[in-house]
Order: structure tokens, then sequence, then C-alpha cells
């Protein structure tokens, strides 16, 4: 019974990298059709509207921050797993889900954002600082979901 | 650090100077023309809308004939050539090239004209080939399709659907109309065509023919008077002409190629002549004399003043702006503060009344960017390769340069926040040396490791947060004395500065900032109860005072209650300020996951070799990465908390009269 520990702190790694992994993907994938779209029509917005797609990416950043975290807080990197009781493992797993959810969702509605914010593109090219805006108030979110299971899986000791 | 002072300057001259003196103004360009005189008996503007049409035109036809030389003969651009901004010219050079510009124009015309032949020769060829194409399986027919027969034979050329042999042929017509006498040859036969002729007596041509299409057979689509042999080989004589002719063209206009430049300087002196005109336009003119009224920036107006009356008979007569007249907007700011004009130019320019924020907010963009990005040898990397660029392209379009500049000065905060934090591509340098050379060393941070004490970082990045909020609203209290709007600084500003540090003096010896901080703070008694004070007279000062412009008491207060309850909306602007340490953290363990993955190769060559791979790509994407993330995140707190505070944005850019080029700058005295 006490080896589960490892495996809930494990999946709590993966959790955090799995949900707000897609969660990018999705907000990734629905800005970059839209950039297309404009590209298609006038290649040389490439860049604006690249980075316009770039910014729903940074939610599997985050997840993959918390998932190194908590992967070498257990020691999984080094070789040796550390001795992880249940209660423990399942502490870990409730502080990496804050990034997953939050990251699923957040990546999730910033490529919408994203997306619409590449149509600002389209039609007024010269208001790009604004328009990279709204995708980051979106993004505040996840960082704060990044600050929490970063502070909390830290503050945990094994 | 300033909006430059704009005034009106309004230019009466003779017509006889008119030229000369626009030209004047348009390669100073500093005015901006705006006509406030309408139309009457005496002051007609001038109908020039064909003559600025004809320069596009021409312009245009350059322009094209430009694309074309790309086209035949490209010259070689690197991906950074578009830094490289515009050339310079001599204006003598310039003059020399002009005299020609009927010559040129005409070469501009040639080309596309040359162009255009090249595409319909190209036509030509498909056409033909496509003739051949479909002679290909009459091939082996040696009499000419129409060929119609000797004195008694008739020869009937088609084809019939699927591949048929003689004796398929023969019995289907025997079916059809048992005595009919015709001999059938098969001329070549396909997948599902069969080509063939028949022969049959000229009497019985009509039977023979009404038979076999009642079997399928069809006349050839394409019937020509020649062996098909022979047609053959001179539709391949006429192609290789044509293609000679096409040689010959592309040759002709990669001839021409010599004229690039002139063209380019071609294309530029009419775009300037359109604008010229276009001007030219809009100002009235009486009999003798014209008018042009515009915008100056006050420091230009002596300058403008002596160009045009020492060389010309004019009045020249400058006013202050009317009250609600809205000036447009030019920024002035030193070197380092102009960088981050970009930024506030992306928000907004200034509105009516405004101050510049650009210095204050440069200082605090770079602090920021720095501290976002935190690593050392990034920030290096920026500084390295901004520094180069800005010194290999001095002539880079001005936008594109004070983006670079701006980046350069980041790089440089960057690096200062590296070493500050101890990071240098995250910690390579403890991995190599715990890899390869068995023990581990590094550097230590000169402040501390934020990986380590998170909260403490947590802290400080609220603090700067609450020091960038309150020089927000500083900046609001200054406008407000400035506009002598004593009532307004007292309520809006002094009132919440009250409250506010009140507010923190009370939070900072509490249970809760102690927990986060891991220090206690212990003030003696007097500030605390100054604290308090502080905040209960700052509270009821904003409760009675944010809805005074309202006579309802009840209606006022309700007003005040609810701008009170902003102070959520200061906890929420300070908690933001979190993200300059989740996105330096971010940096720091995205660059040590790279580090850790390149060092499971072990200590071997092979090691090395997967290290050295997967340091490169994988600190390239880190940088690409979290320096978006940085410039993103670093605009959101200019944009939203710090120009929340004070800041609307809304002016209109100055957009003077002036030689805009396209491809080259002609030299003469600099512009502002």
């Amino acid at each position: 019974m006490s080896q589960l520990g490892i495996v809930y702190a494990l999946l709590g790694a993966a959790v955090a990298v799995f949900l707000s992994g897609a969660g990018s993907a999705l907000g990734v994938g629905v800005a970059g059709q839209a950039a297309s779209g404009v590209v298609s029509e006038d290649p040389s917005k490439f860049a604006k509207v690249l980075i316009l797609q770039l910014l729903p990416g940074t939610q599997g950043l985050y997840g993959l921050i918390i998932g190194f975290v908590t992967l070498s807080k257990i020691g999984l990197l080094g070789g040796g797993a550390a001795e992880v009781s249940v209660q423990t493992g399942l502490l870990i797993l409730a502080a990496c889900l804050p990034i997953g959810i939050v990251g699923l969702i957040s990546g999730r509605s910033q490529g919408k954002t994203a997306a619409a914010a590449i149509g600002i593109i389209a039609k007024k090219p010269d208001q790009f600082g604004k328009a990279m805006l709204f995708p980051a108030m979106v993004e505040t979110y996840a960082i704060l979901a990044l600050l929490i299971s970063f502070l909390a899986v830290s503050a945990i000791q094994i | 650090m300033a909006v430059l002072q704009m005034q009106r300057m309004s230019i009466c001259a003779l017509k006889k100077d008119r030229k000369a003196i626009l030209e004047k103004l348009q390669s100073m360009g500093v005015m901006e023309i705006n006509h406030v005189l309408e139309e009457d008996e005496d002051f007609r503007r001038m109908d020039t809308a064909n003559a600025r049409l004809s320069f596009d035109k021409a312009a245009a036809s350059a322009d094209q004939a430009l694309d074309i030389l790309q086209q035949y003969a490209p010259v070689k651009q690197s991906l950074l050539s578009s830094l490289a901004g515009k050339d310079l010219i001599d204006k003598e050079r310039f003059q020399t090239v002009i005299e020609n510009k009927d010559e040129l124009l005409k070469t501009a015309k040639r080309i596309q004209m040359l162009d255009k032949e090249k595409a319909e020769l190209r036509a030509n060829i498909l056409k033909i080939e496509n003739s051949i194409e479909s002679l290909m399986p009459w091939q082996k027919l040696d009499v000419p399709m129409n060929f119609l027969g000797t004195a008694h034979m008739a020869m009937i050329p088609g084809t019939m659907p699927g591949m048929l042999t003689l004796e398929n042929i023969y019995s289907m017509l025997a079916q059809q109309s048992p005595d009919l006498e015709v001999d059938v040859h098969i001329i070549s036969a396909e997948q599902d065509t069969t080509y063939l002729t028949v022969f049959c007596l000229k009497k019985d041509a009509a039977q023979a023919e009404e038979t076999l299409r009642s079997i399928g057979f069809a006349k050839p689509s394409l019937i020509i008077d020649q062996v098909p042999s022979k047609a053959k080989e001179e539709m391949e004589a006429e192609i290789s002409g044509i293609q000679e002719r096409i040689a010959a063209i592309e040759k002709e206009v990669i001839d021409s190629a010599v004229n690039r430049e002139g063209l380019k300087l071609l294309a530029d002196y009419y775009r300037v002549r359109a604008e010229k005109y276009d001007v030219l336009g809009q100002l009235p003119q009486s009999e003798r004399t014209f008018l042009i009224s515009g915008y100056v920036p006050t420091k230009e107006v002596s300058k403008v003043q002596k160009a045009l009356t020492d060389k010309y008979d004019c009045v020249v007569d400058v006013e202050e702006l009317k009250e609600d007249e809205e000036a447009p907007v030019l920024l002035k700011n030193n070197k380092f503060a102009s960088s981050a004009e970009g930024i506030l130019e992306a928000f907004g320019l200034p509105g009516k009344g405004e101050l510049d924020p650009t210095a204050i907010m440069s200082v605090f963009y770079v602090f920021l960017f720095g501290l976002m990005l935190s690593d050392a040898a990034y920030g290096a990397i920026v500084s390295i390769v901004c520094g180069i660029l800005i010194l290999k392209f001095p002539r880079m379009g001005k936008g594109m340069k004070t983006s670079i500049q701006l980046f350069f000065w980041c790089g440089i905060s960057t690096l200062f926040w590296g070493i500050m934090f101890g990071g240098y591509f995250g910690d390579v340098i403890n991995v190599v040396s715990k890899t390869f050379f068995g023990h581990e060393v590094g550097i230590p941070a000169v402040w501390f490791v934020p990986l380590d004490e998170p909260m403490k970082l947590l802290i400080y990045s609220m603090l700067f947060g609450v020091i960038h909020l309150f020089t927000g609203l500083g900046i609001k209290g200054y406008m407000c004395l400035k506009d002598k709007k004593y009532m307004d600084f007292f309520c809006d500003v002094v009132l919440w500065y009250m409250l506010l540090v009140g507010l923190l003096i009370m939070l900072i010896p509490s249970d809760i900032f102690a927990s986060i901080a891991q220090t206690s703070i212990v003030f003696p008694p007097a500030v605390n109860a100054l604290g308090k004070g502080l905040a209960i007279v700052g509270a009821i000062g904003i409760l009675l005072m944010s809805g005074r412009a309202n006579k309802n008491f009840g209606l006022r207060i309700a007003l005040g209650a609810y701008d009170l309850y902003n102070v959520s909306g200061w906890l929420s602007d300070v908690l933001s300020y979190s993200r300059l340490l989740a996105l330096g953290l971010a940096t720091g363990v995205i660059a040590s996951v790279v580090n850790q993955m390149g060092s499971m190769g072990g200590k071997s060559v092979f090691g090395a070799i997967v290290f050295i791979f997967a340091f490169i790509v994988g600190h390239t994407f880190n940088i690409a990465i979290n320096l978006l993330g940085a410039y993103v995140h670093t605009n959101r707190l200019q944009y939203v908390e710090f120009f929340g505070k004070f800041y609307e944005g809304g002016g209109r850019a100055f957009n003077p009269f002036k030689e805009n080029t396209k491809y080259a700058d002609i030299k003469e005295e600099t512009n502002l």
C-alpha cells in the first residue's frame, strides 16, 4: 500500500503536463487556423500572426515546469526514487491540479481569443499592440495557477 | 520626455514660387498640411487629381518593372536585408537619373511589354503542344488528313471508341449493312480509342459514313491539310522558333537590369511628385497668390521661416493653436527613452492635454523585462545580436531601429538580473561540470536563487508592482496639478495614497504577510496607529468625495462606496505582478530541463555530442519562447496596470508633408 505514494506523485506530474499540454494544443490549433487564413490573403503578416498563434502555447510550458519540478522532487530524474508516503503522494497530486485544469481551460480560451486577435491583424495590422493584449489577459490565470502549483509542490516536504 | 509643441503656420506667397516653395517644404518634411480655409470666389482649389493619377500610374509602372526584373534577374537578398533600410543617394546622382526620366519610363514600359509578350508566347506554345498531342496517333498516316481519295475511291478518317481489331470492325459493319464494301485500315489503337481510315467507292461514301456512325465512328476533332508527321515537324519547328524568341526576350529583360537603380529612383520620383500634387490640390489659390497652412513643431518654426522668407516673396504667419484644436502628436525623447516610443505608439499616442509617459515607462519596461527573462547568458545574447544589427545596418527603418534598440537595453537588464539570480543558460555550468568533469561547480547568485526562495521573489515582485503603480498614480497627480485641478488632485490622488499606504502599513505586521515573507516585521506602535489613521481618513475621504460631481447626497455616497471598492482593483493589480516571478521561473526551469536532457548521454564523446545538440536546439527554443513571453507580459503590465492608473492615449500621429520614398533617401538637409 505504501508504494502507491510515488504513483500518486507521478500521476500529479502527468496531470500537470497532459492537461495543460492538451489545452495549449487546442489553443494553438484554433489560433493556427485563423493565422493560416490571414497569411493566405497577405503573407507579409506572417510574423505578427505567428506571435499571436504562439501565445496560447505557454500553458503547455507551465505544465512542463510543474511536471519537471515534481519529477525532480520525487527523485525520479536522478534514478533513485524517494520514499513517498500515500499522504505525500496525494498532496503532490493535489498541488499539480491547478496548472493542469486551469492550463487546459485557459489554453483553449486563449486560443479562441488569439484567433479573434488575429482577425484584428487581418483588418488593422497597425493595432498589433492591442491585439496582443487580449490573449495575454487570459494567460494571467494560467500564470496564477502556475504560481500556486509551483509554490505548493516546492513546499511539500519529502 | 515631451510631446512637441505645435504651432499653426500659414504661408502666403506668389504663384510663381509655388513649385519651389512646395518642394522646399517637402524636402524639409516638418509641416503637416491642414487647411481651415473654405473656398470662396477669390481663393479656389486647383484640380490636380488627373496629374496625381498619372504620377501614381508612372510610379506603379516602375514598381512593376522592378518586380519583373526581380523575376528574371533575381538579386540575392539575405534574410536580414529587410533590416538594411533605404539607400542614401546623392542629390546630383538623383538629378542625373531623373533627367532621363522619359527614357527610363520607356524602359519600364518596354519591360512590362516584353513580359506580357512572353506570357502570350508561352500560351502559344501550350496551344501548339496540344495540337501535336492530338496528332500523335495519326503519325503513321502518310497522306494528308483531308485527302479526298482518288477518282473513284473515297477516304474517311475517324476514331472509334475502345481498342478494336480489324476483325471487330468488319464484323460490326457486316451486322449493320452486309452488302457494304469497305476497306478499313487501323492507324493506331489505344486503350480507349482506335484511329482508323476507311476506304470505299465514292458512290458508297454516304452510305458508308451512315453505317460507320451507327457503330460509333466519329470524325477526328482536328483535321489538317498536311501529312500528320510533316505537320508535327513543322509545329515543332514553330515551337523552337517561339522558344528562341522567349530566350531573346529574357535576355533583353536581363540586359535591362542595369536600369534597376534608375527605375527605383524613378518610382520614388513619381511617388514624391504625386504627393506634392496631392498637397497642391488642397491649396487655396487666387489669381497671383496661394496659401499653405499647417502644423509645424515650434522648434522648427524659425528654420522654416528663415528658409522661406530669405529666398521668396512671401508672408509667413505663425500662431498658437486654438483651444479646441487637436494638434498632431510628435514625441521627443532622449536616446534611451525614445527606444520605447514604439511601445507607447502601439497603445496610443498621448491625447490632448496628456503628457508623454515614455521616459518613465521606458525605465520600468527595461527593468521588468529583465526580471522576467532573468538569465545572464540569454541577456548577453540578445544584447550582442541587437548591438551587431544596429552597427551593421545603420540605415535601418526607424520603427525597426527603435525596437531593436529597446531589446538591446532589455538584454542588458536581463544580463543584470541573470547575474543577480545566478542564471547562466539555467544551470548549465553545474550540469556540465557534474556530468563531464565529475565535480559540481557553479557561479553563485549575487542576490539569491529564485528557485530556492520563490516566496522571497514573490514579495519583491509585488513590491516592484506597488512602486510601478504608485508612480502611475503620481503621474496622474502631476497632471492634475499641471491643469490646476487641485480638488481632483486631493480627492483622486492624495486620498488614495493615504488609503493604500495605510493599508500597507496595516498589512505588513500581520500574520498573513509574515507567513508569506517568512519573516515577521514589527513596526513601532506609533507607525501602526499612523497606518490605521491614514487608512481610515483615506477611506472616509474617498467615500465622501468621489461622487462630488453629484448634488444628490445619497447618490454621492453610493458613488463613493463604489469607488472605494476599487481597492480590490488595486489588489488584483498588485497580484498581477506575480507574473514577474512565474516568468522568471519558467525561463530557469525550462533551461534546466534542456540541460538535464542534454546530460542524459553521460560522460562520453557521444554524450558530449548529444549535449551540444540539445544545448543549441533547446536554448534557442527557450530564448525565443521566453522573449515572446517577456515582451507580451511586460507590455501588459505597462498597458493595463500602469497606464490604467493615469493614461488614456488617443492622440493622432504627426504626419508631415515629406518625401515618402520607397527605395532611396535623397541626401539633403536632415529632417527632424
